[in-house]
This record gives structure tokens, sequence and C-alpha cells, in this order.
């Protein structure tokens, strides 16, 4: 059984989801300016699912992430100031601009990085939990993946390996409907991505994304179980993505309609702040006083990242290797 | 002290006093103890050649064989160093590469720039390479260029017994992700090797025979089949100077620099494929620093650009021959 959830850690859900979401919906707004370079997956809509997971989780275990990544590195609690000027392209950014938005990584709370490659990161997690269990520390490892990364091998051969290995690994699918831009009707061959759970001997749950207290529970009660010696899981989030793909991506594939509709009735931060305020655990007052302290936050690592400087040439080939 | 073993007992005693020095240390492959659940012996194998027989029983729970999934444990590998392991992971055959080059090249090459210096990922990869088996196609390609290409790795291809221990532990010891690659024709090699733990440092290519006509720069197994061709030359009065860089990444640009400016003549020869390759690198760089040495166009003597051959008649003529080297050296020596 998973803790109960004090009103600090609704509080600190709250501030977490909400973080991602204006971290999202700012970079949303600035990059039809074209001021932000490269390509920048957002992640709003899927906040409760990092959020949820995350909390269970301590900054020895570890994590792997996909491109859309920005709410995992904060749920994990990656620096957004960071963050921020790391995708600006900025030298101050987590990865002194020489990752970008797909490859912010911070080994410093277990974060082993945005991934631009589907599936890439499940035998990483191998590896982190192999660790673990060789060192005989309680540490776990999830691995974030999409609908999309459901069907790579790189996925299965994980899973495989992980109950082979009883590791304590957490396979944490964010079923956001669309690989790209194909639906996952199309492209997983099951009903539900949970179900490959027992091709691997694993136990598989599917659970509403948009419901925070839904997807802490699920993913609590598997980080117990693998903490525990219990081995691996499977949770599939079944959730949605309110941007494109990628940034301009218009979306033409989806239903019109379908992500208003969406943000009007399942909305993770509308689902709940609706219920911490009807069951009076949390005041509207304290929900508006985080809304504007991370306003504040996000307006200032905007401001920041802009002035920031970027890398020099005497950045260029430095990083490359520890020693060469 | 010294004494004579093979070039596959250096690896296994140089993984064998690794592990034992340090418990981060780690093997893991298809079949490295051979036997995992089976009803029979375990430790069966020691790996499919035999390499890292032994060491199951002498460090229980890390000698780790894996399910044949090869982008799952080169992965889980690296996963692992990244969080202060030092894994060795085998990737049995180096034509594998094709079921896990993503995790080597976009994952473990990568993190430490991408993460802006904060990452450290010390991982081995062992392999076996090279062709002479009848093995064709799918198992005798050398690739060493294909990784010697990617920023982020490191390449190691020792030719002698001496080397293939001492940079199996440098390797080991090392922060950066190295491949390490084994010439299957080199396992029963003997020689010289300290029973201490010693390293070899990367990037300093070893002078395997001093002359002052022509430079062949050879990489891996073809050390050998150059030593046999300067030898013959010898008798003809051409005295040749053999370089072994022994890591191609990093490559010791300097002593082949040197050795051109001496001899004004090179010979490359490498058994891989001709294009992108290391000779063609090799050519380059000496085309391009020291031009003005060259007394005779550089030659390269290589494989083919075709498909390691199954039968024996047509993969001893893919293989470059020490016939072929004099005949290259030659060649150059006598150029106008």
């Amino acid at each position: 059984m998973t803790k109960k959830l004090t009103r600090d850690d609704l509080l600190t859900a709250y501030r977490t989801m909400r973080t991602i979401r204006e971290f999202e919906e700012r970079l949303h707004t600035d990059f039809a300016t074209g001021e932000i370079p490269g390509f920048v997956h957002l992640y709003a809509g899927e906040e409760a699912s990092a959020t949820g997971v995350c909390m269970n989780l301590t900054k020895d275990d570890h994590i792997a992430s996909t491109h859309r990544g920005h709410g995992h590195c904060i749920a994990k609690g990656v620096d957004p100031v960071g963050m921020m000027a790391e995708i600006w392209g900025r030298k101050t950014g987590t990865c002194k601009g020489k990752g970008g938005s797909m490859h912010i990584a911070d080994l410093s709370v277990g974060m082993l990085g945005a991934n631009g490659i589907v599936g890439g990161g499940g035998p990483l997690v191998c590896g982190t939990a192999l660790a673990a269990k060789l060192r005989g520390t309680r540490n776990v490892s999830v691995c974030f993946f999409g609908d999309g990364a459901s069907n790579q091998g790189t996925i299965f051969e994980a899973m495989n390996l992980a109950s082979v290995w009883n590791l304590p690994v957490i396979f944490l699918a964010e079923n956001n409907g669309y690989a790209e831009a194909t639906s996952y009707n199309y492209s997983v061959a099951c009903d539900t991505i949970a179900d490959r759970a027992s091709a691997f001997g694993m136990p598989g749950i599917t659970v509403d994304g948009f419901d925070f207290f839904a997807v802490h529970e699920a993913a609590g009660e598997a980080i117990e179980r693998a903490r525990n010696g219990g081995g691996p899981s499977l949770v599939e989030v079944k959730l949605s993505r309110y941007y494109g793909h990628f940034e301009g991506d218009q979306q033409t594939y989806r239903a019109p309609g379908e992500v208003q509709n969406i943000r009007d009735t399942k909305d993770c931060l509308l689902q709940f702040s609706r219920r911490v305020t009807a069951s009076g655990e949390l005041t509207q007052a304290e929900l508006d006083a985080i809304d504007a302290e991370v306003k504040a936050l996000i307006d200032g690592s905007v401001v920041k990242a802009k002035s920031d400087p970027k890398p020099t040439e005497a950045d260029l080939l430095t990083d490359v290797y520890v020693s060469y | 002290m010294a004494r004579k073993i093979t070039y596959q007992q250096a690896i296994n005693e140089a993984l064998d006093q690794e592990m034992s020095r340090d418990q981060n240390v780690i093997v893991m492959g298809e079949d490295v103890a051979g036997g995992s659940g089976a009803p029979g012996e375990q430790d069966a194998w020691g790996g499919v050649l035999g390499v890292t027989r032994g060491l199951y029983a002498k460090h229980p729970g890390r000698v780790i064989d894996t399910p044949i999934s090869e982008s799952g444990y080169v992965g889980a590998a690296i996963g692992a160093a990244c969080c202060g392991m030092r894994p060795v992971a085998e990737l049995m055959f180096v034509d594998f590469l094709g079921v896990c080059f993503d995790q080597i090249f976009n994952q473990a090459a990568k993190f430490r720039y991408m993460f802006g210096g904060k990452a450290e990922t010390p991982v081995v990869i062992r392999a076996m390479y090279g062709a002479g088996f009848r093995a064709a196609a799918q198992h005798s390609q050398c690739l060493y260029n294909i990784f010697t290409h990617i920023p982020g790795l490191k390449v190691v291809v020792p030719s002698n017994p001496y080397d293939a221990k001492g940079l199996l532990i440098q390797s080991i010891r090392d922060n950066d992700p190295v491949i390490f690659l084994e010439h299957k024709a080199l396992y029963t090699m003997e020689g010289e090797v300290p029973e201490e733990l010693y390293t070899v440092p990367f990037g300093e290519a070893a002078v395997v025979r001093e002359g002052h006509d022509v430079t062949i720069v050879a990489i891996g197994r073809m050390v050998l089949k150059a030593q046999e061709a300067a030898a013959d030359l010898q008798k003809q009065g051409i005295h040749c100077e053999i370089i072994d860089p022994r890591t191609t990444s990093p490559l010791d640009t300097d002593t082949i620099l040197e050795s051109v400016e001496k001899t004004g003549r090179l010979v490359v020869v490498d058994e891989s494929h001709p294009r992108c390759s290391m000779a063609s690198d090799i050519a380059g760089l000496v085309a391009e620093k020291a031009f003005d040495s060259l007394k005779a166009p550089i030659r390269q003597v290589t494989g083919f650009h075709s498909p390691v051959p199954f039968s024996d008649a047509l993969e001893e003529l893919y293989i470059p021959s020490a016939a072929k080297i004099v005949a290259a050296v030659k060649s150059v020596k006598e150029y106008k």
C-alpha cells in the first residue's frame, strides 16, 4: 500500500504539475516567435504522469525519458531555469547548450536524459537497475516511453531482460494516442500496451493519466514492489498531449475539437484542483499563490535565458571525452 | 614476471585481475559463462571461444549471461556505467553491431557531450572481428573504422598478447566508452606477458620494426602480415618501418607522420573494406600533413569492396596477404 498523501505532498504535486504546464505553455508561445532553435516536443497535458510517478522516487532513483522530456526533467528535480537556458541554446543551460530540448539530463538527480531515439531508454534503465541490484541498494529505475516506443525492439528486449534478471525497473508507457502522426489504434497490435506485460512475466496495469491520484497510486505500487525485490512492472498511463508531436505540427490528423474537449473535461490540473478544494485539503488561494510563484519563476527563466551568453568556439570541442 | 601466454589468455587474465581489483567491474554477454538456467554444467562455455572461461567461478554474481538481446544488454552495460559500474560487455562478433549500434553511437558515445560534460560512461564493449575462419559475411568483418568515425568512442585493436592485456586493463580503467576488438586469428598467438597488472596507454603507436625505406602502418592482425612481408623484403634489401597504431581512436598521428617524414613512402595495411577505411583515413592524413615528404604515391593494401566470402578459395583472396604487401612496398620503393 502506498503512503497517504500529506498536505505538503498535495502542494508539491500541484506545484510540479503547474511548473511543467507553465514551462510548456511558455515554450509554445515563444516558439511561435521563431526565437527558439531546433525541435521542441511539449509535454503539456501529460503532467499527472511525470508528477505522479516521480513523487514516488528519490534523487538516487533513476529515470530515462523520451524526446518529450521536459515534464520528466522537472518532476525529477532538474532546475527549470537551467532547462530554459538549455532550450534557448545558452552556455548556462543544464547541458551548457550542447544538448538542447531533446537531451536534457542531470545525473545528479537521477535523470538519465531526455532521449532523441524512440525507445532508447529501456536498455539504459536495465543498467542502472542492475547496478542497484548488484550494490544492494533499494533504488529503482523508471523508463518513460510512449506508445510509439512501445513497438520498438529495445523496449521488448529491455522488458525481457528486466524480467530475466528480476530488476527493479518500472516500464512507464505514456500512451498519448499518437506516435508522431500515427494513431495508437493503427500501430499497436493489442488492445492495451499493458497487455504486453504478461508476455514478459511481469504485472501490467492501465491507468487514467489525467488523474494524478490514480497515477501516483499505480506507479507507487509498482515502485514499492520493485524496491522490495519484486521485479519489474509495466504501467500504462493513458493521456493526451495538447500540442503537436513537435512545435509547428498543426495536428490535422486529430479530430476537430479533440484537444479542446480534453482540456475542458479531463485536464489533470483542473481535476486535481477541483478534488483538493472540494475536499478542503487545499484552498483555491493556496493554488492561486502557487500559480503566481510558478509564473514568476518561468518568466524569470525566460528573461535570464534570453540574456545569458551562448557557448563560444572554445566550447565546441570540450566534453567529447573525459580524456583523449 | 613475464611468461609466454596466448592472446586469449592475456584477455582472460586482464579481466580476472581487474575484477579482483575493482568490484565495480562486471562481465556480461551471451554465454560469457554459458549454461545459466540449464540443467548441466555452469560456466559451460566461458564465451563462445572460451575467452572468459573460469571467471564465473572466481567472481560470483559478476559474470552475467544475457539473453540474445544485444541492444538490451549493451544498453544495460551503458546504463550501469552511467552510475559508476565498469561493465565489460561482450558483443561476441563485431558484426552484431547492427543490432545494437544505437546504444553505442547515439547513447554511450554522446552522453558526455550532450549532457555538457556531466556524464561519464566507463563501459568496455569487447568483440571479435576479422576474417580467416570461413565464417562468411556476417561473422568476419572488421568494422573498427565505423567506431573510429564516432566522436566519443575510443577504439582499441591489439595485435599481440602483451598489448591485449595492457590495453584491456587501460580500457577498463578508462572513463570513456571503449570498443575493444579482438582478432579471432590472434587468440592462439603466444607472447611474453607480465603476470602483474600494467596498462598500455591509448594513442601511442608501437614502432614494431624500424627501417628507413618504407613506412608500413598496419592494423590488428595485419601487423603480423606486415612483419612477414618486411622479413622477406629485408632479404631483398628493402628496410621497412612497421607502425602498429594499437588504438585507432585516439590515433597516434605523430608517430606515423614522423616515420613518413623519415622514409618518404607509405603503405597502409587494413583488412577491412577499402572505402572510408582506416587505410584511407591514414592515407588522407599523410597526404595532407606530410605531402612534402612523400617520394611516391601512398599505397593501400586492403580487403575488397565486397562482403567477406565463405569459400576458402575466395576468402584467402580477400584477406590482404604478405605477398600483396611485398608488392605494394616494392612498387613505392621503385617509384620514379
